[in-house]
């Protein structure tokens, strides 16, 4: 069995449509970290992947009562703790 | 005194400066509606003050060219109207406390109040109130619900005692206030919920958007087509015409005032799209041909703006776009160039980047044809067949996508990603929608009707004065060697820098074949934009880029015209 530990960490691109999650961290750059933050988009925040389109592209999260979509690169920068 | 409406993106200051100031101005539902400060002015007791509509900013630590401005236009106010959406209100909040940090006298609209009942949401505005320390005022824009008491609470505003925080310790602030005053209970998915998760759906999603494209092109010529038979089409023949009629006997059918007026009769009878007199195409593009289409095509455009559509389509061709050196929201621009390069134009400044905003605007300006224009091709090219209505729509198509590629390749630059937030659909309101339909109806009558009367009239000027031949002869190793069109049409083009209808309706009296008359179309759209376009691209996309814009263009111009001629 591998350590189930790492598997709870995933970015938002690997999660399921459908599944939650919290935040846990904006990887590489304060940029980013800024504008999602801004967005509401922060580590300790309640987030839900709605769903993604194929070939790269956007993923959409639902945070709140408000929906997002962000690019796929943007999506791998974003890891979530799932339930 | 100097009062600023501000808040998050999309949360409804813009019908809440409309009811305010009565300044009317174009509200829809997506972010960035926006892209330009809009003033009013309203009376607050004695005194009448100004009021501004900023453009929406999450934040005023700068993270886009739009919060740098907004972050400035700050030192200038004197009181902000803070617009909350309180169906989001956590994230609302952080720009409030971040304004109230800055010192400045505060108000706060509490706005889509009466969407919070039905999603579950209980705000104690009494106990934000107190917990701010600045009036908080429940709203619901759209209705009017609300906007009494908030004016009358202006002076109320004011600035508690309050010391910069970090970013962390605002966000803190802001979830202990939270805790204080909001309940969220459980609500189940409405209908329109679901249909805003299929609408992004990769597959259902694509399937809803070539419904929705495929269904709003028909109606919108179902609409146009019916206008123009059942309405525009029998007002200028059974009731304008006698009436020209008998001017013309009046002038004795000839001389210079009747062919000013009335232009040239065809046996005897006037003919309105080709007679060219300032009475009779002069008024008959404009109202007869066009305008049905503006209606048609406006109508249906705001429609999907007011639903919330236009975000999702953005994801859906996110993909695309970025093969263009652009991202998904590009389409929002796009879109309304399809009814009008000015305003597109001006809305490329959602776009982060220079070069996405360089890229945007020359596409828009090259290869998306205005409804002006539309009308005319769709009722000139489709008197020939649909299919040739196909072939000019699928060329443009083709260039568009074809000159991204090549323009993301050669443009120096970066293109940042697609992040959006994405309004929740919404019914539009029945009340506001006629009135978005009128501005832009009414924009394009003021716009264009001047313009087109001269047109003409210049047109038959320097027709009589014979200058077109010298232009024709001097241009026709272009015209009729590379395009393959008779010299003549050289006109079209160069009345297509006043106005694009107008030009394609010179077309009309060359006897072209069908693909003569595709070529004609495709070129006149491609080759430079009107001249209310030009200014503002140039405004827009300084001299330098207005330059690079017009050599790409008079390249594509070139080519696509001369592979047209050789394939059709």
């Amino acid at each position: 069995m591998e350590d189930k530990s790492d598997k709870r960490y995933i970015t938002l691109r690997q999660m399921r449509s459908g599944q939650s999650g919290i935040v846990f961290e904006i990887l590489g750059g304060h940029g980013l970290a800024r504008r999602l933050s801004a967005m509401g988009i922060r580590p300790g925040k309640r987030i839900t992947k709605v769903g993604s389109m194929f070939m790269r592209g956007p993923v959409t999260i639902q945070v709140d009562r408000a929906q997002f979509a962000i690019g796929y690169g943007m999506a791998n920068r974003i890891l979530v703790e799932v339930d | 005194m100097k009062i600023l409406l501000m808040g998050n993106p999309n949360v409804g200051k813009s019908v809440f400066f409309s009811r305010i100031t009565g300044v009317k101005v174009i509200a829809s539902n997506y972010p960035g509606t926006t892209v330009e400060f809009t003033k009013g002015s309203m009376r607050l007791g004695e005194e009448k003050v100004e009021v501004t509509d900023v453009p929406g900013t999450y934040t005023l630590e700068p993270t886009s060219k739009a919060e740098e401005v907004a972050s400035l236009m700050l030192q200038d106010g004197d009181l902000v109207i803070n617009v909350v959406d309180a169906t989001n209100l956590e994230r609302n909040l952080y720009l409030t406390l971040e304004l109230l940090e800055r010192q400045i006298p505060v108000i706060v609209a509490l706005n889509i109040w009466d969407d919070t009942k039905h999603l579950g949401i209980t705000i104690d505005a009494a106990k934000l109130e107190e917990l701010l320390g600045v009036p908080v005022v429940p709203t619901v824009a759209v209705t009017g619900e609300g906007i009494k008491e908030l004016v009358s609470r202006i002076p109320e505003a004011t600035s508690p005692p309050l010391t910069a925080r970090t970013r962390d310790e605002r966000w803190a602030a802001v979830g202990s206030i939270i805790n204080e005053v909001q309940t969220i209970t459980h609500h189940h998915h409405t209908w329109l919920e679901r249909l805003q998760d299929a609408s992004v759906h990769p597959v259902i999603g694509l399937l809803i958007a070539a419904l929705v494209l495929a269904g709003s092109f028909s109606i919108i010529r179902l609409i146009g087509e019916g206008l123009i038979n059942h309405a525009a089409d029998p007002f200028f023949e059974n009731l304008w015409e006698p009436v020209m009629m008998k001017l013309s006997t009046a002038l004795g059918s000839e001389g210079f005032w009747h062919d000013m007026l009335i232009g040239k009769l065809f046996d005897g009878e006037i003919d309105f799209s080709q007679s060219m007199g300032v009475l009779t195409t002069g008024l008959y593009i404009p109202l007869g041909a066009v305008l049905p289409y503006i209606l048609a095509f406006y109508l249906i455009l705001s429609l999907l703006e007011d639903i919330g559509y236009l975000p999702r389509l953005a994801v859906l061709l996110d993909n695309l776009m970025h093969r263009m050196g652009l991202h998904g929201y590009s389409i929002i621009p796009t879109m309304l160039g399809l009814g009008c390069c000015v305003p597109a134009i001006m809305a490329t400044r959602i776009l982060e980047s220079r070069r996405e905003r360089f890229i945007a605007a020359t596409l828009i300006s090259i290869a998306i044809p205005c409804a002006a224009s539309q009308a005319m091709i769709i009722g000139l090219v489709g008197e020939r067949g649909t299919q040739y209505v196909a072939m000019v729509y699928g060329t443009l198509f083709v260039v568009w996508v074809v000159l991204g590629l090549i323009l993301n390749r050669t443009v120096r630059g970066f293109s940042p990603e697609l992040l959006i937030e994405m309004p929740p659909y919404r019914l539009p309101s029945w009340r506001a929608l006629p009135t978005k339909l009128w501005m832009r109806v009414y924009g394009f009558l003021k716009e264009a009707l001047p313009i087109i009367l001269g047109a003409i009239f210049v047109i038959s000027i320097l027709y009589t004065a014979g200058v077109f031949d010298a232009i024709a002869n001097f241009t026709a190793p272009v015209v009729s060697g590379i395009f393959g069109l008779p010299k003549e049409a050289v006109v079209a083009i160069v009345v297509g820098f006043l106005r694009k209808d107008v030009a394609i309706g010179l077309l009309a009296p060359l006897s072209l074949t069908a693909g003569q008359l595709v070529i004609g179309c495709v070129v006149l759209t491609m080759f430079f934009p009107c001249i209310a376009a030009f200014v503002v691209l140039a405004r827009e996309l300084g001299y330098k880029g207005l330059l690079a814009a017009i050599g790409v263009m008079i390249i594509a111009t070139i080519a696509v015209g001369g592979l047209l001629n050789v394939a059709l």
